[in-house]
């Protein structure tokens, strides 16, 4: 019979249980950060139970973390939450990237960074970006803190097989358009919820042709469409990727012959499949407060079509009819785990490079990680942020949800290349539109979105 | 866990589509590293309207409504992050069912860990639980998988293991530490390649 990659990585992992029902399956990587866990090693205290496999759990801080003088943590329970991290790490013997630890950074940027992220895996995190990390061929998903318990003390966690879904992407990019603006475009086409309830592999040409970071930007926003766990066949751009990374196996060989038996049959294997065009594909901005309000940097807004298109327009300060150009941006954030990794910044200063924001703009640049930030740093790139009057910052992920001190003013239209423009996301009142690096980085010149396609490369 | 076999309590409806887990409970209450606590921030931004003061015209603050168990609500409840402390500030607030269209997979995970019983309604029967009257109370019953109001019975699917994980009120960990001969067997067969 015909199998999905997702079919095969399922049956290899499954400990116990019959198809149709939860089936225990065993983790190889176990992420944490300091939010989602403390409750989950309090459990293990209060019950007495030790983490199973510390060798395959991997932690660190990034929701919390300042990104100026990061030891000065000024908030009493952020500082409550990193200093429980590290106190946990120590006592259960969990590997730690602490703070100020070269290897620090958003958990989602240091797995694949780290090579820890590998095909074949399964990898669980109390996030729901998890999902960033099937990217490599894996099986990745977010989870709750009472998973996070479970992973902890059994190296396993019970789940039922969802359904599986193909996403064929084909045709080439045009100029100006990027991952980003695929996993928007299907989003805004598909609906915030079509996801739910599958596995979600993308495949095609466009998709074959990406970088690893690419793949990775279109992975970590399945979650933003419903599905929790997105996933790309891994092939020689992944293989290449792992290689030589600081835990990636040593006989590399061995290694990739085994990856290379995951891989989708035909698609005649998925529950549905679906299918996208990019080759006229345009820039994508979100306008109202659901990464599915998006549309094309050149297209009105829509009509109001129910309460909550109505209750999102209040929010943002927006009108149907109008478009993205028309928003006047103060602020900006060049950062997360969707969009914050070396390629990602390279592109924003290539642009920025000579330039200058425009007046009045706030413009904040926060590496996904501190290897991000030393290689940028090395390449010179600081300094053209810099000069272009964005401020350089420690990584962390800061803005993307504000709950360090990096938030976006009530009422401010901020353009982000973050995932998540939801009501009071970066800070409350803050209104967020999201785009990629290019998008954000002409519009932190303009002071507004203009359509980057009509720009020179 | 506690068990949940039957429950029979008044309503709050709430009638939104995709309400995600940020309006249940703000990001800025994520910052604590307890489970409890939480139910005097639930739905926050809704629920106030500044420090302390209560919105009037919010369901949740109404006086005829407290005390209410069951929360009835629209499609794609609990979207967003998949921060369990929705789930906790729901359960900390006191209710113990949640009736909406559908949830996030997460959520769901999420709901079925801490003893929120969350089922599925389509919509037509959700608004007739939605309209009655702020004293009346409806009968939800896991053992017969049915929901009770006046002359209606609702039947809803769950799936037997998390049925049975309700009613008996069963910790996983606990569980799943009876599988660890065939975890230990599993852990024997990974590949390595070092
Ligand atoms: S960068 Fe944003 S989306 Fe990514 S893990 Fe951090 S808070 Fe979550």
């Amino acid at each position: 019979m015909q199998q999905t990659m997702f079919d095969k990585l399922w049956n290899r992992h499954v400990i116990s249980g019959k198809p149709g029902e939860p089936q225990l399956i065993y983790v190889d990587l176990h992420l944490l950060h300091e939010v989602t866990s403390p409750q989950a090693f309090e459990g293990l205290r209060e019950n007495n139970r030790q983490v199973r496999r510390p060798d395959k759990t991997f932690a660190t801080m990034d929701h919390n973390v300042p990104t100026i003088d990061i030891f000065n943590v000024q908030d009493a329970i952020s500082r409550k939450q990193i200093e429980t991290l590290d106190k946990n790490a120590k006592e259960f013997g969990v590997r730690l990237a602490g703070m100020g630890h070269e290897d620090q950074g958003i958990i989602h940027v240091i797995g694949p960074q780290l090579g820890l992220t590998q095909p074949g895996m399964v990898v669980v995190c109390g996030d729901s970006h998890t999902a960033t990390h099937g990217a490599f061929g894996s099986i990745a998903f977010g989870i709750g803190t009472s998973e996070v318990e479970h992973v902890l003390a059994t190296q396993t966690i019970w789940q039922t097989k969802p359904k599986t879904m193909g996403i064929h992407v084909h045709g080439k990019l045009p100029h100006g358009v990027y991952a980003k603006d695929i996993i928007m475009g299907i989003i805004a086409r598909e609906g915030v919820a079509f996801g739910t309830g599958y596995s979600a592999e993308l495949y095609g040409d466009t998709i074959e042709n990406m970088s690893m970071e690419e793949r990775m930007t279109l992975c970590n926003m399945g979650i933003e469409g419903g599905a929790k766990m997105m996933n790309i066949a891994p092939d020689q751009t992944t293989f290449d990727y792992v290689a030589g990374r600081k835990y990636a196996p040593k006989n590399m060989a061995q290694a990739i012959e085994d990856w290379q038996q995951f891989y989708t049959d035909s698609p005649d294997a998925f529950d549905k499949v679906i299918d996208f065009d990019v080759s006229d594909l345009a820039p994508f901005v979100s306008w109202g407060t659901n990464p599915g309000m998006a549309v094309p940097v050149d297209q009105a807004f829509p009509a109001v079509q129910n309460a909550d298109d109505q209750k999102a327009y209040d929010y943002v300060g927006l009108q149907p009819g109008q478009t993205a150009p028309e928003i006047p941006i103060q602020f900006i954030f060049f950062g997360s785990c969707t969009n914050g990794r070396l390629s990602d910044l390279k592109i924003a200063a290539h642009i920025l490079k000579g330039q200058h924001i425009a007046d009045g703009v706030t413009a904040l640049v926060v590496p996904g990680s501190r290897a991000v930030k030393k290689a940028a740093e090395k390449m010179g790139i600081d300094q053209i942020f810099k000069d272009a009057g964005c401020e350089w910052r420690e990584p962390g992920c800061s803005a993307c949800l504000g709950m360090n001190p990096d938030q976006v003013p009530a009422g401010m239209h901020c353009a982000s290349t973050s995932n998540r423009n939801f009501e009071g996301r970066q800070g409350a009142g803050s209104r967020t539109h999201l785009a990629s690096p290019a998008m954000v980085a002409y519009a932190a010149i303009n002071g507004h979105f203009v359509d980057i396609r009509k720009e020179e490369a | 866990m506690e068990p949940i076999t039957t429950v029979t309590s008044t309503t709050i409806p709430l009638m939104k589509e995709n309400i995600d887990t940020d309006q249940i409970i703000p990001k800025q209450f994520l910052k604590n590293i307890l489970k409890v606590g939480y139910g005097r921030n639930l739905f926050f931004d809704w629920r106030y309207i500044g420090p302390n003061k209560p919105n009037p015209d919010f369901i949740l603050n109404k006086p005829e409504r407290q005390g209410a168990e069951i929360l009835v609500t629209g499609d794609n409840f609990g979207c967003g992050s998949s921060r369990e402390h929705a789930v906790w500030a729901l359960k900390d607030f006191g209710f113990k069912v949640v009736i909406a269209g559908g949830y996030s997979d997460i959520f769901y995970m999420n709901s079925t860990k801490n003893g929120v019983l969350a089922i599925i309604l389509p919509e037509d029967q959700r608004q007739i639980l939605a309209a009655i009257a702020p004293d009346e109370k409806i009968t939800v019953d896991l053992p017969n998988q049915e929901v009770r109001y006046a002359d209606y019975t609702f039947p809803f699917e769950i799936d037997p293991l998390w049925k049975d994980k309700f009613i008996k009120g069963l910790d996983d960990i606990a569980i799943t530490m009876g599988y660890e001969d065939q975890i230990e067997a599993y852990e024997a067969k990974i590949p390595s390649y070092n």
